[in-house]
């Protein structure tokens, strides 16, 4: 029997014919087990973004990066070849974490050229190999040269550094990102360094709260209080114009509201702050006289879908991390870190051209506050998500077109842990 | 604690003259919409004036009474969706959630 709706050749899910449309059970953003695959299935055989160069100033710069998901802490440093490399923060002598902030479930930072441990005193130096051992005639049959800090794989892309958990990783970072997300490359990232990072422990699986930043189908209902109240409405709900899949990554453009971009609306159909100081949630309303960010000088691979006039595109890259570019000159990013089944450790950071002014200053505070109360709805209602998943009481669920994102996600993170469990070699294409 | 000729915002710059945004978070939270409202009926109409005088001055080398200003327009904004938008302190629908801003740019 023929069923209403649109047929799979006219729908953004039918380009991906094996993703079906059929209801889709979450018992993978619920159950222990399954977290437990998904850690080496996926967290450990994923490039993992983990910062960016500019975390790692000069020489000797480093950060550590706690990954709980892996069961592990690395230390992220550029040496004095100017090389970024990523070590497991581990002592070879007992076992010690070597760096950490207040404590030792604390992350720290700072620019050094040895790594000390602070138990017997072993150094490293930038590149990992072991300089100093105390009283070195100690020890039976010993050669330092066989005790350096154990290397993690790690790869610069644009500025974001990468990281791979495998032995011997699969895919190359290029590979893996394959050309959609890589149709961001020669965007300024460089020139975007006014950073606004943000930090939160959450009461939900990672995906659930991914999946609430991936479609835009939830947000004229959560967020109706974005549109002041004669716009507002319940009944008809915003469309994405355009979505893209290609391998594990998703991306989503959107034009603005209705197609306007948010600073060409009407003063009445905006809040007084926004109009006073010209910037609101989408950025400041007028973009920096930077040339790399004149549209005409953007990546094609920016907005594929050729969206005019086009306001942000929304790269998801497997398996957590994300890069949102708004077309007034700005980007932000999030990162979902697990800590169990159902929470986890969400980051956040808005990046914008340095301030030369106090008003350019005052535009990004805009963008970061207003930002920011939008993400927090969306956070809030995640555990209300977590609990009613958790009960049980249904096992299928339905996903429409414009959660096609959604869909992805769940079936990639799937067809990754199906893998693993065949061979525990290859990752899926 | 202001420049002179914001004098008239003077009374509410011992409360909202506050250096960061997770400060100024928690002190919107612990705020009464009675005050909100008289700061930001103050302070809205200053905001362009306060953008303009600013100006005048390197970002990175603001005078301690401009600074002051400075971070008074950052508590207009943080006061602004709560006065525009929420009509309560918190944002509507937020739940149990907490983002802390723990990196920022200075001023």
């Amino acid at each position: 029997m023929a069923r209403s709706g649109k047929p799979a050749e006219a729908s953004w899910t039918g380009r991906v014919p094996e993703m079906g449309t059929r209801l889709v059970s979450y018992e993978d953003s619920i159950s222990p087990e399954f977290y437990e695959l998904e850690r080496e299935a996926i967290f450990r055989r994923a490039w993992l973004n983990v910062g960016r160069v500019e975390q790692l100033p000069r020489k000797g710069s480093f950060f550590t990066k706690d990954l709980d998901v892996a069961k592990t802490s690395l230390i992220v440093t550029r040496g004095l070849d100017g090389e970024v490399r990523a070590f497991h923060n581990v002592c070879r002598h007992r076992g010690n974490k070597l760096l950490w902030g207040e404590t030792p479930r604390d992350e720290t930072k700072g620019v050094c050229r040895e790594f000390m441990c602070k138990y017997h005193g072993w150094r490293y130096g930038l590149d990992g190999s072991l300089k100093f051992v105390l009283q070195e005639e100690e020890y039976f049959d010993f050669d330092k040269s066989e005790f350096p800090l154990v290397p993690v794989h790690c790869e610069v892309w644009e500025g974001f550094v990468f990281v791979n958990l495998s032995d011997e990783p699969s895919q190359s970072l290029l590979d893996f990102l394959g050309p959609m997300v890589r149709g961001l490359e020669g965007y300024p990232f460089h020139l975007l360094t006014e950073r606004y990072a943000f930090k939160a422990d959450l009461l939900s699986n990672w995906k659930i709260f991914l999946d609430a930043f991936q479609e835009y189908y939830h947000a004229s209902i959560l967020h109706s209080q974005q549109q002041v109240p004669s716009l507002r409405s319940f009944e008809t709900g915003f469309k994405v114009p355009h979505f893209q899949m290609d391998g594990p990554h998703r991306l989503i453009s959107t034009g603005g509201w209705k197609g306007v971009p948010r600073h060409l609306t009407p003063p009445d159909q905006m809040y007084p702050i926004e109009h006073a100081t010209e910037s609101g949630l989408m950025g400041p309303w007028e973009r920096p006289d930077i040339p790399e960010l004149d549209p005409a000088n953007l990546p094609a691979g920016l907005n594929p879908g050729g969206l005019d006039p086009w306001s942000i595109s929304n790269f998801q890259i497997f398996p957590n991390f994300v890069i949102l570019i708004y077309e007034r000159g700005w980007y932000l990013t999030y990162q979902y870190w697990p800590t169990s089944h159902n929470t986890h450790q969400w980051e956040m950071s808005y990046y914008f051209p340095p301030s030369r002014n106090a008003s350019e200053r005052i535009r990004h505070e805009v963008t970061a506050v207003v930002s920011k109360e939008a993400g927090l709805q969306d956070a809030g209602t995640l555990d209300g998500t977590q609990m009613g998943l958790e009960s049980r009481a249904i096992d299928a669920y339905p996903l429409c077109d414009q959660e096609v994102t959604v869909r992805h996600l769940h079936k990639v993170v799937d067809d990754w842990v199906q893998s693993y469990l065949r061979d525990g070699k290859v990752v899926p294409a | 604690m202001l420049p002179e000729e914001f004098a008239d915002c003077e009374p509410f710059a011992a409360k909202w003259c506050i250096a960061t945004e997770a400060a100024r978070y928690a002190e919107r939270l612990n705020s009464t919409m009675t005050e909100m409202q008289a700061f930001y009926d103050a302070m809205y109409p200053r905001v362009r004036d306060a953008m303009a005088h600013l100006d005048e001055f390197p970002l990175h080398e603001l005078p301690e009474q401009e600074l002051n200003l400075l971070h008074l327009v950052y508590s207009l904004i943080m006061v602004s969706l709560p006065v525009e938008v929420w009509q309560q302190p918190k944002v509507i629908d937020s739940g149990t959630a907490y983002f802390d801003r723990h990196l920022e740019p200075a001023p």
